[in-house]
């Protein structure tokens, strides 16, 4: 239950929330937990919450290892 | 890195706190890769596992209640309470509703002005904090028709629970990575001051868990404790301070009941004075009535990490994912579940 995965802000909205892709599936995420969250960064999501920023490399090695684990 | 692994003589019992890494091992089938005097053992952290049966049966009472709407993460529809569960109870007509996130339930809130909005609040420290941070946006936004049924668990109380057993097999942890992504590894300290056993902090992937295993072996080789971070890429030492400071404006930290387990001091949380109107147990005047554990399942035992799940007289024979009996078949990172998928 505690998984959370990671995705990138793709917009920011004016509630605090924002929009993440995570490998091309959007969602609205809140920044409540993370307010240092800015446009373009990499985030990790946990139940609809951004809950730590991540490097970009880190984020995307996670992101292709999830996909390849989804693909089989 | 397998060969760097250890290949002392003893046996070396190293408990994984998260069910998520339960997974993970099992999934991968990283017991195989490890040597044979490495052996992995589940903890207690998965938090559908570690939910009493009284809670279920709690959030079955207000289910049945009309214009009430319960919404819960999808991990709780089907484990049993008492006499029923939430899937049974959502088909006999109750409205029941599977939520992503927390907040989801605040827009359902918000749509349903005439009804009660009840969330199934479960979960640990990474959980725990989002469902603090709808309480806060509850208030802000003025949605007087949500409340949560809270049941919040904290990590570190439980770890001390389990050091403190009599005939416990733990020579090191694999530490939660998203629970310490919140809280840091400073709660983890006494672990290795008071008890002399070292801990580190993993991340889910499989050369994570191989890594921290191998940063394990490498602080018993040279007779060391201390708590690492392998999860360096999410996790730092003090944590994520916004979250603990949510965490404390919200809750208070309580005893609290683990399914199987019993009391353990300091080991839960729950809505502290300024937010007790948001407590469903409150605002529906709710009676705990205590329930016994299903006959026979040693899910107790299994998540102390004294009895492993084929220990189980009812194991693949009575329980089955299919049709579970105890907490730790049910939850897809319970223990009994990923040996009876993978093992
Ligand atoms: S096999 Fe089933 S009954 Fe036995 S401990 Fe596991 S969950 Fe409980």
């Amino acid at each position: 239950m505690c998984l959370a995965i990671p995705g990138k802000i793709i917009k920011i909205n004016k509630d605090k929330s924002a929009i993440v892709d995570f490998g091309g599936v959007k969602r609205s995420v809140q920044l409540t937990l993370l307010p240092v969250a800015k446009l373009g960064d990499y985030v990790i999501v946990h139940a609809g919450f951004a809950i730590q920023k991540l490097k970009q490399k880190d984020a995307e090695t996670t992101l292709s290892i999830l996909q390849k684990a989804f693909n089989n | 890195m397998i060969s760097q692994l250890s290949t002392q003589n003893s046996k070396l019992n190293i408990m994984e706190v998260c069910g998520t890494h339960t997974m993970s091992i099992a999934r991968h089938g990283l017991k195989k890769l490890l040597p044979p005097t490495v052996n992995l053992i589940s903890g207690p952290g998965c938090p559908i596992c570690v939910t009493p049966v009284e809670y279920i049966d709690l959030a079955i009472q207000l289910s049945s209640i009309n214009d009430v709407i319960v919404t819960t993460f999808g991990d709780m529809y089907n484990v049993p309470g008492s006499k029923s569960n939430m899937a049974k109870e959502h088909a006999k007509g109750s409205d029941i509703r599977i939520v992503y996130s927390s907040h989801d339930s605040l827009d359902i809130a918000e749509y349903n002005p005439k009804k009660e909005v009840v969330f199934l609040g479960v979960g640990f420290e990474t959980t725990s904090p989002t469902i603090a941070a709808t309480i806060l946006a509850a208030k802000q936004r003025k949605i007087e028709n949500f409340s949560v049924l809270p049941m919040f668990k904290v990590i570190p109380p439980a770890l001390k629970e389990i050091l403190n057993i009599k005939e416990r097999k733990i020579d090191a942890f694999l530490l939660p990575g998203h629970v310490s992504t919140i809280i840091g590894s400073k709660p983890y300290d006494f672990i290795s001051r008071d008890y002399g056993i070292p801990g580190v902090i993993s991340g889910f992937e499989p050369q994570d868990i191989l890594n921290s295993v191998d940063m394990i072996i490498a602080q018993i080789k040279s007779n060391r404790a201390k708590i690492e971070i392998q999860y360096k890429r999410s996790v730092e030492p003090s944590g994520n301070k916004t979250a603990q400071n949510i965490l404390k404006k919200v809750y208070k930290i309580v005893d609290s009941n683990w399914r199987g387990i019993g009391k353990m001091p300091k080991s839960g949380m729950t809505l502290n004075k300024d937010f007790e109107e948001f407590d469903a147990s409150k605002r529906f005047k709710l009676k705990v009535k205590k329930a016994p554990e299903p006959k026979g399942c040693l899910c107790g035992k299994v998540l102390l990490g004294l009895k492993a799940p084929k220990d189980c007289a009812l194991f693949g024979n009575a329980c089955t994912p299919g049709d579970p009996i105890g907490p730790c078949m049910v939850s897809s990172e319970g223990t009994c579940a990923a040996e009876y998928k993978y093992g």
